[in-house]
């Protein structure tokens, strides 16, 4: 598709930062804080569900170098949620800074604050404590109504109606639906009914939780955090401190990683409380095991799928249901749900007559889930895509005809996504452009490669979202300084994805400047305009087209200082070429100029914030196409070459977007062939550590390769759309497509490892057929 | 994370040994597994300055030094050439080669791990365990020997000559495995090591004689079903004893077809 | 305490440590912040650093065993990254760059010892350098273009 030349936009420049990363500069959290702060570490419950009966910590707190211990009776009893959303908070207030009850193995018993770490760890050990054990909750399928209640208290609060009740052990419920489906289900020639079930995978950033604080200058919280939400974080501590919003400063430095973990509170509350109590600097570092098992990870899902076609393989109608593992807390548990059918029913679009969309999302006695790129859309779109290509495999048809036959195209109204207007989707280019770079024809036949061996291919589709439409609210500040170039503030948070350089060439491309001359600090709430943060992949979509405002609002402001200057009316000026000229004349004031006026009996301020909010949530569009190799004998899989198109609209960096798109393949590739999540018998997760959480390496994911389908988005800056989740959502259903090819066995839960290939048998794995 | 009060690099063995009789000493290998492991030891006795990180190679064996460590037998041509690559195979994934730059043969064969592949191969070749008190001890006895205070000073790996194939099944490349098995025949006479089962590899002879005539698909499978019916599994986060059985059969048949050179 | 001399990044130091001092931690107290913990169980390979030129896993090192060796960070060995990372921070592979000081020091460890690599050699060589962000492909890339735009002088 043709677009406009631009200067700054569509062009692979480099991470303002990447050379300081690449060379190991000390930007983290822990490199840039003072090193005399207050060793803070957790005491953690070593059951699923108890009450704390007695705490003696009395021993603990001679140990030399400790200088205290809190527990429960220290701290206040109104309840918060820890999770990173813009009013109204739709996750429940659910949480103490500690609390008498425990409600998963891992929950803070107690913390400890000492002068070093070894005599914080032996604090942690004499810590004495008598639980009331009680039943856990441990199946997520049982928990809705059932009688042992995982948040029994009084004090829950639900500051918005999301259909939950914590009497019921449920944090959201809620039906949804468009048309007769039970009337069109009846009148259908085929149709299967299906059940998925996706884990609680970790995010597994390589830089684990960590928050220092301490007080400012004029005794305030100042807290640096690895977080993806300054703002939020504000919000969170105000109220689990009971301070005022003022009298907190949270700043991040450079973040390694985040994945959506950031977006939830997990560490910060901990060292602030020891800051407000002591003081004195605090800093706590989560354990590597501490992030695994007491971390934020994804919702555990199961998605029923009802699908009806007819023969020809026209898809007519849809029921998704989804039950939503939220874990001992609520976070994100009323949002995320949402997602699995709100992003995988629309893009049936094409031929759809009807959907129904219900979920229950329950508590049980397992690690609180919360935010994971993909956010509930990577579960609903491995179940419904996995659906349509079993649909297709038993119709003897091509898995990319049946696409064809049913997709949503461009123009389309989706009944499934708010009945928002398809305005930019080149799905159908994706599938095209990726099946024929892929040589789909060659590779999706299976082909015996000898002593077990097997061939074939596989496929999914996937779409996101590209913020929260209106809700989120994005913004910048763009400041002219007196050399001619720009400052760029914002308080979206750059965790690795480069945001502050895409943001900094939308600043070049208003400006006509180089990205060299535009610089970016974020994110810091006492500096930065207000951001939701960045989540929801919403930051060049959102936060982007609040960067276009500002530049726009500034050469306004511009344009009235060089008016000063030459002694005309400002509406006399135009902006071209980088400088501001006079129309009809030769006349023209350059920006340092401009600059130097402005700090110059000059009363117009050179700078502008400007604000966003989207009405729509885009959605971005992806095809992923696998080909692996299967030794029938061990269930190894191998995956030899994944493909994928994406359709983000216009790329701002297409570099930065590829590779946004092959870490989202190979996080995919692990949560499907090996990332495992297990809680023994009585609630504890056994892959607690890298040893036990396989991730990944650069030996399990064959080749890749990514290119891109433009469309233009109307309503984003440039044309573009968001890339940072969509990418996660393919390899689930494509790889799982390829094993039935190789096996005809179709595995509906993640990860198949070797040994669930190796031991099924073809036949084992039938669901019974409306 | 493993505490230790008192560090020793000792300058004898005698010195290590008489240190290492105190319960709360312990002699240290790699050190991989230190902040993994739990409790507190006395003296740490390092030997890492005695030598015993080379490779002596003659026409009869490989004396190989307790603290080599896993990248040089990985990368060590005539131990390489002698078993068909077999130890390069077993090592070659284990974790990264930072890793295999610390982590000591000793270290290893000491453990008498479960899951380690270094054990698992060295078991299937002509291999003994010098100890500096017990003296040369076959490998297929040290295995099963009670955890002492002894020190595992070399181990000796003759060059009786060997057909031998090394192959493991991992859910993810570079971890432990979920089986590993090795297939020799010396001295005539055929032989499996299982590793991974996950209980600590275990040497499986032929001593029916059902490949007696030399390897065929037919007796592969027979000797094949014969390991796994005296190899002993048990179910792990890695893998269910009924998964490892199964494996069992499938690598010593591949291993043996391996060797045959029928593949 | 034990006393210890080494040499890190070329300067001769001379220090006291714990019996059971872990050498990323004392390279962290003496300003190389560089050196990253990324797990307890020596599999991420973010603590990777030259101890007499061959790379190891720092989590797992005892400081007392680097006494009498010469130690190397990425602190002291800027010039010789200088030479490859910009292929890679063209690619944009550096993402949240909390994993590139051990991954960049164990591709200078791989270069030194095999100047040449095919990509099959630089995978298995850095296998033990996880990367959750970038997904592998673009540190591969940027490593080849590196390797090519040296054929070509």
């Amino acid at each position: 598709m043709e677009h406009k030349n631009y200067n700054a936009i569509n062009k692979s420049v480099r991470k303002k930062d990447a050379m300081q990363l690449l060379l190991g500069k000390p930007v983290y959290t822990d490199d840039v804080v003072p090193d005399n702060a207050l060793v803070v570490k957790l005491l953690r419950s070593p059951h699923a569900n108890a009450i704390v009966n007695t705490i003696n910590t009395k021993v603990a707190k001679l140990v030399p170098g400790v200088v205290d211990v809190y527990t429960w009776e220290d701290v206040p009893n109104s309840r918060f949620t820890n999770a990173g959303q813009t009013y109204p908070e739709a996750s429940p207030y659910d949480r103490l800074i500690i609390d008498r009850h425990v409600r998963f193995v891992g929950d803070v018993v107690a913390i400890v604050a000492a002068e070093n770490e070894k005599a914080a760890d032996k604090a942690l050990r004499l810590i004495k404590v008598t639980y009331d054990v009680l039943e856990p909750v441990l199946d997520y399928r049982t928990a809705k109504d059932g009688k042992i209640l995982v948040h029994p208290e009084d004090n829950w609060v639900a500051p918005c109606e999301v259909g939950g009740s914590n009497l019921r052990n449920l944090v959201a419920s809620d039906e949804s639906s468009h048309g007769d489906v039970d009337g069109i289900m009846a009148d259908c020639d085929i149709v299967l009914d299906r059940t998925y079930h996706t884990k609680a995978y970790n995010q597994a950033m390589m830089e684990t939780f960590r928050t220092y604080t301490s007080k400012d200058r004029y005794g305030r919280l100042h807290v640096i955090s690895s977080t993806q939400i300054v703002f939020h974080v504000r919000r969170i501590l105000s109220h689990a401190l009971g301070i005022p919003k003022t009298m907190i400063r949270v700043e991040k430095p450079r973040i390694g990683g985040g994945f959506g973990a950031k977006q939830t509170a997990v560490s910060e509350v901990y060292p602030a409380f020891v800051t407000m109590k002591t003081g004195r600097p605090a800093m706590i570092i989560f354990s590597r095991e501490e992030s695994q098992f007491a971390g934020s990870p994804r919702h555990e899902m199961e998605v029923r799928v009802r699908l009806g076609a007819n023969k020809d393989g026209k898809i007519r109608v849809l029921d998704l249901y989804t039950l939503s593992n939220s874990g001992a807390y609520g976070e994100h548990g009323p949002t995320t749900v949402g997602l699995s059918g709100h992003k995988s029913i629309p893009m049936y679009t094409g031929s759809l007559e009807a959907f129904r969309f219900n979920y229950d999302v329950v508590y049980t006695n397992t690690m609180a889930a919360g935010a994971y790129r993909g956010y509930g859309a990577t579960q609903g779109i491995f179940a419904l895509e996995t659906t349509v290509n079993e649909l297709a495999e038993r119709l003897n048809m091509d898995p990319t005809e049946i696409r064809n036959k049913n997709m949503l195209k461009e123009g389309m109204i989706m009944p499934a996504y708010y009945n928002e207007l398809a305005s930019a989707c080149a799905l159908d280019r994706c599938l095209d452009h990726c099946k024929e770079m892929f040589k789909w024809d060659e590779k999706y036949p299976v082909r015996d490669m000898g002593n077990g061996k097997v061939r074939t291919a596989g496929m999914g589709m996937a779409m996101q979202g590209s913020c929260i439409s209106n809700l989120d609210v994005g913004s910048a500040t763009v400041k002219l300084t007196e050399d001619g170039a720009f400052m760029l503030l914002i308080g979206a948070a750059d965790m690795g994805t480069g945001c502050d350089t895409i943001l900094a060439q939308m600043v070049a491309e208003c400006m006509d400047c180089s990205v060299d001359d535009v610089s970016v600090f974020g994110a810091d709430t006492d500096a930065s305009p207000y951001d939701s943060g960045s989540y929801a992949s919403s930051t060049t979509y959102i936060t982007g087209k609040a960067v276009e405002k500002a530049c726009m609002e500034l050469k306004q402001k511009m344009a009235t200082i060089a008016a000063g200057l030459l002694g005309c009316g400002e509406e006399e000026m135009v902006f071209e070429e980088g400088c501001l000229k006079r129309i009809n004349t030769d006349q023209k004031v350059s920006l340092k100029e401009i600059g130097v006026k402005a700090q110059c009996n000059n009363p117009t301020s050179a700078e502008a914030s400007a604000s966003h909010c989207s009405p729509v949530s885009p959605p971005p569009y992806m095809v992923g196409m696998v080909e692996i190799e299967l030794d029938k004998m061990t269930g190894e899989v191998t995956i030899l070459d994944f493909m994928a198109v994406v359709d983000c609209g216009i790329p701002i960096n297409p570099a930065l977007a590829r590779i946004q798109a092959e870490g989202g393949i190979v996080q995919g590739i692990g949560h499907t062939l090996m990332e495992n999540i297990t809680y023994n018998e009585s609630g504890k997760l056994l892959e607690s550590s890298f040893m036990q959480y396989k991730l990944p390496t650069r030996l399990d994911m064959g080749k890749l390769r990514v290119e891109f389908e433009h469309s233009y988005e109307p309503t984003g800056p440039f044309g573009a759309k968001s890339i940072g989740e969509i990418v996660i959502n393919t390899p689930a259903p494509a790889i799982a497509h390829a094993i039935y090819r190789a096996t005809g066995v179709w595995h509906r839960e993640i990860p198949i490892t070797p040994e669930k290939i190796a031991m099924s048998k073809p036949d084992e794995n039938k669901q019974k057929e409306g | 994370m493993i505490t230790f009060q008192k560090y020793v690099k000792v300058q004898s063995l005698d010195e290590a040994y008489e240190l290492n009789k105190t319960r709360k000493n312990r002699i240290i290998g790699g050190m991989m597994w230190l902040r993994t492991g739990r409790g507190s030891v006395n003296t740490a006795i390092d030997i890492s300055g005695l030598g015993l990180d080379t490779i002596e190679e003659d026409d009869e064996e490989f004396k190989i030094g307790a603290m080599v460590s896993l990248r040089k037998i990985e990368k060590h041509e005539g131990l390489n050439s002698y078993s068909n690559n077999a130890v390069q195979s077993a090592v070659k994934d284990i974790v990264g080669v930072q890793f295999r730059n610390m982590a000591t043969v000793g270290g290893s064969i000491w453990g008498r791990f479960g899951f380690s592949d270094v054990l698992t191969v060295f078991l299937a070749m002509d291999t003994y365990v010098e100890l500096h008190n017990a003296g040369i001890v076959p490998l297929s006895e040290f295995v099963n020997m009670k955890r002492d205070d002894d020190i595992l000073v070399r181990i000796i790996v003759k060059k009786t000559p060997i057909k031998i194939s090394y192959s493991a099944v991992r859910a993810q490349r570079t971890d432990f495995p979920v089986l590993a098995c090795a297939v020799s025949e010396f001295d005539g006479m055929y032989k499996t090591t299982i590793g991974a089962r996950p209980g600590k590899a275990i040497l499986i002879k032929d001593e029916d004689g059902i490949m007696a005539a030399g390897i065929t698909s037919d007796s592969a499978k027979a000797y094949a079903d014969y390991v796994a019916s005296h190899t002993p599994t048990d179910s792990n986060l890695r893998g269910s004893a009924e998964y490892r059985t199964h494996l069992t059969k499938v690598l010593t048949e591949r291993n043996l077809l391996r060797i045959g050179g029928i593949e | 305490m034990i006393d210890i001399n080494l040499t890190l990044n070329g300067k001769k130091i001379s220090d006291q440590v714990d019996a059971d001092s872990v050498l990323l931690d004392f390279l962290r107290d003496h300003d190389c912040y560089s050196v990253k913990r990324g797990c307890e169980t020596s599999n991420c390979g973010l603590c990777t650093v030259l101890m007499d030129g061959m790379p190891v896993l720092s989590c797992s090192m005892l400081t007392v065993r680097a006494d009498g060796h010469s130690i190397q960070t990425l602190e002291g060995l800027q010039e010789e990254a200088s030479s490859f990372v910009g292929f890679i921070a063209d690619q944009g592979a550096d993402q949240c760059g909390f994993c590139n000081p051990g991954f960049v020091m164990n591709t200078i460890a791989l270069l030194r010892e095999n100047p040449d690599p095919t990509d099959d050699e630089i995978r298995a060589f850095l296998a033990g350098n996880l990367c959750r962000c970038s997904g592998y492909e673009g540190q591969l890339r940027g490593i080849r273009n590196y390797l090519n735009s040296r054929v070509k002088e």
